[in-house]
């Protein structure tokens, strides 16, 4: 494909262009090494995001999978497909991988990969502890599918509450390596988002100010705020879980003093917000796509950031509408019920300022735009169901029905997977260096959107002709057949739209169109540099003018007598060499040297694991399994002479 | 058993006002959806096109749009209005609710097993009150509260066409009320996950005429009737020898374990094991021989009889009207 007639992204390139000295030495100090030992110890933040990418999007498949049987078992009434046993693994497979190894990871995935090309900087903050995050999510989650496919799957349901999920009624190892997998994956999205709020703060290009970051970028951090305030939550739950089933504490036994609804407080405290860990990053990718397709910029910029951070606020204020059937004191209901319709507000604001967008733009219906239109028809309706669920009365009625299964696939799906599809496409070609085929794309978005639909609505009216969620089979004559059965036929729409997305996404590596360094004319920064970005992302750093780099560089350099900076020099290309600047302003702050590859993060990972593992069978494991860790901590911070040699001949330079 | 199961098909005045609660919460709720999604078509309709080639419109940068901004702070105030009659109208309901008179009650206390209910009806005089399971008698236009219990992990009680749901935790108790005003079955299930045989922890609610209530709360207070001599009899023995006794409770009889569902007039009830089984002779013998065919995971062994004893059982099980 052409560049794009008005071709801003050359405007910001007069740096070394692709090819000189000191681009080719950029090139060699950032890229990871070759070979085994070198893909282990890479800590390039575009090497690492890819994997991650690819595991969740696989965890995403086996996660369908799973749904998918469970839609043919519940075809029709008194099926034998499945039968109770391995049904309730199914389902709780199912929401432990979408929740814990696909929604919130993925997110956080495309975040490394485009935050420091967004913020035009070389890479994430701690890039040693980003790789070190990866390892431990991919071995906790292989973890969970090995024991599956040995038949020792979970079957407590994603929630597990206890007593169910205890020792006396849950006897076993399945429930204590989902409760070890949960910890693992939660201290992965920890680490991340430590990650991605410093780079957020601190990594930006000069001139980008708190009011002119992408709002991607403020949904990601925003998002890692959150995350920093739910997971140690059901850290906490899925901790003392195992330690009432490994070494006889009670924390969950009424029988001794414990509370069985202790652990449903702590749960939901971070699975409501979790909700909108998976939602928020589904909005940046909107207010990243609408002003590109609309050839405008964002409407209301100030208010998106300000919804954004009131929903974070309220979302920890709504768990207990998870719990109305709990029977709880009535003013602290009323309190909850107000709370979780009025979080309605803040999103009504996006969605009215996206219209607004819209309403005054001029629209290239591409497919990244097409799931984004998707995204409006399905969250809406997500949303009111929503505000159903929120009123203890109506709550008391639906709540634990099929009603609720649809309600939050609307609300997950269509708040994030939708968005999710059309950053796919929109930013495939950034990744990649082509287009994925928009023809696919089409079919892709259209069997998706009517598989949905058709897979889901039903299940709003199943919920209210009295089906329970979770159930592996029911009786016929109830009314449920044939909801059912359509609930099904949409389900394998789904699956064929999905085959359909993996069919375009593997042809288009080879056969996609040539994307050039900006084939939809967007505005900000990752668009700038080639596709698929050099290893240091910018062979020179930009410096920002306006919310839209892009677009507003031609403009402010005309409005100007002179010309003004658009790059930053001066940085070493023989060393990892980054520009921190400050908090509010972005103004350079600090030449910092970033460290070089080590596989000391992966073994690290291996050891932990180890000892997670080791601890599902012996409370000894977390005595024994601590040395190697030590070790490899150890080795994984000590200083290397050529380091150390490079800071203190940076701190000669003037 | 012909049982209503339906949310928006309220036979009582508890479900009665939740179904007002949703007609309202409905219609306002697709307005706001229609008005939306009419919003995006419009502004679909009306925007130019374009694309990656067109340069982009930067006039709004640095100028606020005051048409635009009016727009959406009136859509939210609207919004913002409807939500603020929502939460009234749902805190209003749960306050209705709340008043609702349960002058001269019945009291049932329910405890919930994995897989089945145990439904005790706790009258004035300790020697009126009964146990059941699976299926609760009640009068028409008569409150009943409900006292509920978990006996193992959590369950949750709910007979949609009747009233909500409530969650029965060990370690807890909880109370529900609610009023049948129409005679009918109506079904109800645990909706709260526990366990293998969730999908087939169904009761029933039957509501009758007050007189045909107390001539059933008679019939349930007395002792098993005596079988006749012959076959009957010889069940009866058959029971009390094999595993039966371990578990069931006979009232009248030296069966008295309290594991599994009091049988003292099982052969009145509807259906067998939580709804799963219509309640007929092949029907209970195929349950007896292999329970786990039908419910896999119940506690309930199988118990290996000759054909004959097993015709014996049925037939002194029948007898317990």
């Amino acid at each position: 494909m052409d560049q794009p007639r008005h071709a801003p992204a050359s405007r910001l390139k007069d740096g070394p262009g692709p090819g000189s000295r000191e681009a080719a030495a950029l090139d060699a100090t950032w890229r990871d090494p070759p070979g085994v030992m070198g893909w282990l110890s890479a800590v390039n933040h575009k090497a690492i995001a890819r994997r991650f990418i690819v595991t969740t999007f696989g965890f995403f498949v086996a996660g369908g999978l799973l749904a998918f049987v469970m839609r043919l078992q519940l075809a029709r009434p008194g099926s034998t497909l499945v039968g109770p046993d391995l049904y309730n693994q199914l389902f709780t497979m199912h929401g432990s991988t979408m929740m814990f190894l696909f929604a919130v990871p993925v997110m956080q995935a495309v975040t490394i990969y485009l935050l420091p090309l967004m913020l035009g900087t070389r890479s994430v903050a701690f890039p040693r502890l980003n790789a070190f995050a990866y390892w431990i999510f991919l071995f906790g989650g292989l973890m969970l599918y090995v024991v599956f496919f040995l038949g020792a799957g979970p079957d407590v349901g994603w929630f597990s509450y206890v007593p169910l999920a205890g020792p006396d009624f849950s006897p076993g190892k399945r429930t204590d390596f989902w409760a070890q997998m949960i910890t693992f994956t939660e201290l992965s999205a920890l680490v991340e988002a430590i990650v991605v709020i410093t780079t957020v703060f601190k990594l930006r290009a000069p001139g980008m100010t708190l009011n002119r970051i992408p709002l991607f970028a403020w949904a990601m951090l925003v998002t890692a705020f959150m995350i920093l305030f739910a997971m140690p939550s059901v850290m906490l739950a899925s901790t003392t879980l195992i330690t009432d089933r490994l070494v006889g504490t009670h924390f969950y036994n009424p029988a001794e003093g414990g509370d069985a609804v202790l652990w449903q407080h702590l749960f939901w405290f971070f699975g409501h917000p979790e909700v909108y860990l998976i939602f928020l990053p589904g909005l940046g990718f909107i207010s990243a796509i609408i002003p590109t397709f609309a050839r405008r910029p964002m409407f209301g910029y100030t208010a998106m950031v300000l919804a954004l951070i009131a929903t974070a606020f309220l979302a920890f204020g709504l768990w207990v509408h998870h719990m109305f059937a709990v029977n709880l004191p009535e003013l602290g209901k009323s309190f909850f019920t107000a709370a979780s319709m009025l979080i309605a507000i803040p999103s009504a604001v996006q969605i009215f300022c996206w219209i607004a967008t819209l309403w005054s733009g001029r629209l290239d219906f591409k497919t990244p735009l097409l799931f984004v239109l998707g995204f409006f028809f399905i969250l809406v309706l997500g949303g009111m169901t929503g505000i159903m669920l929120a009123s203890v009365p109506l709550d008391l009625q639906v709540h634990d029905s099929y009603f609720v299964v649809a309600h939050l696939h609307y609300v997950l799906i269509g708040g994030a997977v939708f968005p999710l599809f059309g950053a796919f496409y929109y930013w495939y070609p950034k990744v990649t260096g082509r287009l994925m085929s928009e023809r696919l794309g089409r079919w892709n978005f259209w069997l998706f959107f009517i598989g949905f639909n058709v897979a889901f609505f039903p299940m709003h009216l199943l919920g209210l002709r009295g089906m329970p969620r979770r159930v592996y089979t029911y009786q016929a004559g109830l009314g449920w057949d044939t909801l059912n059965l359509v609930a099904t036929v949409g389900a394998v729409v789904i699956a064929v739209s999905v085959l359909l997305f993996m069919v375009n996404a593997v042809r288009s590596l080879r056969r996609g169109a040539m994307a050039g360094a900006n084939p939809w004319g967007a505005g900000t920064l990752e668009w700038a540099t080639e596709s698929p970005p050099p290893p240091c992302n910018f062979h020179a750093i930009p410096v920002v003018h306006g919310r839209e780099p892009l677009w507003e560089a031609p403009r402010a350099e005309a409005q100007r007598s002179s010309p003004a900076f658009t790059h930053v020099g001066g940085l070493a290309a023989d060393t990892r060499e980054l520009l921190a600047t400050t908090v509010l302003d972005a103004r350079p702050d600090l030449r910092v040297n970033f460290p070089d590859p080590t596989i000391w993060p992966f073994v690290s990972a291996v050891a932990v694991t180890g000892l997670f593992i080791g601890s599902v069978f012996t409370p000894w494991a977390v005595v024994w399994g601590s040395i190697p860790i030590a070790i490899a901590l150890t080795a994984w911070f000590w200083p290397r002479r050529s380091e150390t040699a490079v800071h203190l001949s940076l701190e000669r330079k003037p | 058993m012909d049982s209503l199961h339906h949310v928006l098909a309220p036979f009582g005045p508890q479900a009665g006002h939740v179904h007002a609660l949703w007609m309202l919460t409905l219609a306002v709720c697709g307005l706001v959806f229609a008005a939306v999604l009419a919003a995006l078509l419009i502004a679909l309709m009306r925007a130019g096109r374009g694309n990656a080639q067109s340069a982009p419109d930067l006039s709004t940068v640095g100028r606020p749009e005051p048409g635009r901004r009016h727009a959406v702070a009136a859509a939210l105030a609207a919004s913002t209005l409807l939500l603020l009659v929502l939460i009234a109208a749902s805190i209003f309901t749960d306050r209705a609710l709340a008043r609702m008179s349960t002058d001269g009650a019945l009291r049932l206390e329910v405890t919930a097993h994995q897989w089945w209910w145990e439904v005790r009806y706790v009258e004035p005089q300790v020697a009126d009150s009964f146990i059941t399971a699976n299926e609760i008698h009640v009068p028409t236009g008569r409150p009943v509260i409900v006292t509920l219990k978990a006996d193992d992990v959590i369950h949750s009680f709910w007979v949609p066409s009747l009233a909500g749901k409530k969650d029965l935790i060990p370690g807890r108790t909880t109370t529900m009320n609610f009023r049948a005003d129409r005679e009918g079955v109506y079904r109800g299930q645990c909706a709260e996950f526990c366990g293998s045989q969730h999908a087939l922890m169904a009761f029933f609610v039957v509501a009758d005429a007050p007189e045909r209530y107390q001539a059933w709360a008679a019939a349930q207070r007395s002792p098993a009737p005596e079988p006749p001599p012959g076959p009957p009899l010889r069940g009866r023995e058959i029971f009390m020898r094999s595993s039966c006794a371990m578990c069931h409770a006979i009232d009248g009889t030296p069966a008295q374990a309290v594991r599994g569902p009091n049988l003292t007039h099982m052969a009145s009830r509807g259906t067998l094991a939580a709804g799963s089984l219509s309640n007929t002779p092949d029907d209970l013998k195929r349950w007896i021989a292999d329970p786990q065919q039908i419910k896999p995971g119940t506690y309930m062994p199988a118990t290996q009889l000759s054909s004959e004893d097993m015709d014996a059982l049925v037939g002194y099980l029948q007898t317990l009207r």
